[in-house]
């Protein structure tokens, strides 16, 4: 394991991310950081940088860094806590124009708090917290099986058999 | 051989989410619909398309993925559509609304306090609205469980 992987979704740009992991990649020169940047405008200068990975890729890059860093996204979220991955991440707000409504706030506050989850305030906390994580990264998110709760699907099957 | 289920949602956690409900169709004969041609893996050996992606902020392509999802709909002629949202979700069972198809929309996991705007206009034409979070649930909106 090594490095640090950043993706900051593919919907809308999240510049604010890839610009405070780019200039943390700048501080820490010795530590790989490659930033997925989605559809932003910033190309970043320090980080290695990709717009977008094949699923598998992906996978691969969460599965294998020693830190992941995200925007606040289910995508993200549930992939890390597939890999057992520890994730640090920074909610998009809708009014620095980061996505349509204030959803990952939401999110931040009612899944952010799970085991091996982490969300930064800002870019200087997110920059922080990622330094804190790479020398200790704590627990990692307690496993899931790879379905949703039986439950679950069994109504959805109850559902399409009506 | 069971219903024709199509299973569609948009890239990302829609997908992802999508996805984890696998077991709720299998044994039928479910097709599956999103944006990123790599996540296939995901979805089994099962007929897979793509379609062009569309949301409220690009709002002007969506006649060019309605135009795609309209001929998914048409090779699949699902009895059931699934969706994990988001807005293609909503175009899919609009579009075969008209035919009498049944549809379950699944509100992402990350509307955590309020219904999605798709979500919220989805109860105007899907059968079933369902929320995964138990607060959110109301008469017509109902909580079955979670992805997580």
């Amino acid at each position: 394991m090594n490095g640090v992987f950043v993706s900051v979704g593919s919907m809308m740009p999240f510049d604010r991310l890839t610009r405070a992991m780019d200039e943390w990649a700048a501080a820490n020169p010795d530590v790989a950081v490659e930033i997925q940047i989605g559809k932003g405008a910033h190309e970043p200068r320090h980080a290695r940088w990709v717009r977008k990975l094949p699923l598998a890729d992906y996978q691969a890059r969460v599965q294998g860094c020693a830190l992941f860093v995200a925007h606040c996204g289910m995508g993200s979220i549930i992939s890390a806590i597939e890999a057992g991955k520890p994730i640090l991440m920074l909610p998009r707000l809708a009014d620095q124009g980061e996505h349509n409504n204030d959803h990952q706030l939401a999110t931040a506050r009612n899944i952010g708090v799970r085991p091996g989850l982490h969300v930064a305030v800002d870019a200087d906390d997110l920059k922080r917290r990622a330094s804190a994580l790479l020398a200790d990264a704590g627990g990692a998110p307690a496993p899931i099986s790879r379905f949703a709760d039986p439950a679950f699907t069994a109504r959805i099957r109850a559902f399409i058999e009506s | 051989m069971g219903k024709r289920v199509l299973a569609i949602a948009s890239g990302g956690g829609h997908f992802i989410q999508l996805m984890r409900l696998q077991p709720a169709w299998a044994g039928h004969q479910v097709s599956v619909a999103t944006v990123d041609p790599s996540t296939r893996s995901l979805a089994g050996d099962v007929p897979f398309h793509t379609f062009r992606d569309v949301s409220r902020a690009d709002w002007w392509r969506i006649p060019a993925a309605a135009l795609d999802i309209a001929r998914i709909l048409i090779a699949v002629r699902p009895q059931v559509i699934i969706t994990t949202g988001a807005l293609p979700g909503l175009i899919a069972v609009a579009l075969a609304r008209p035919f009498g198809v049944k549809s379950l929309w699944v509100d992402s996991i990350a509307n955590s306090e309020v219904l999605s705007g798709s979500g919220g206009q989805a109860g105007r034409v899907c059968s079933q609205v369902v929320t995964q979070w138990p607060h959110l649930a109301d008469g017509r909106v109902e909580h079955w469980g979670s992805v997580l």
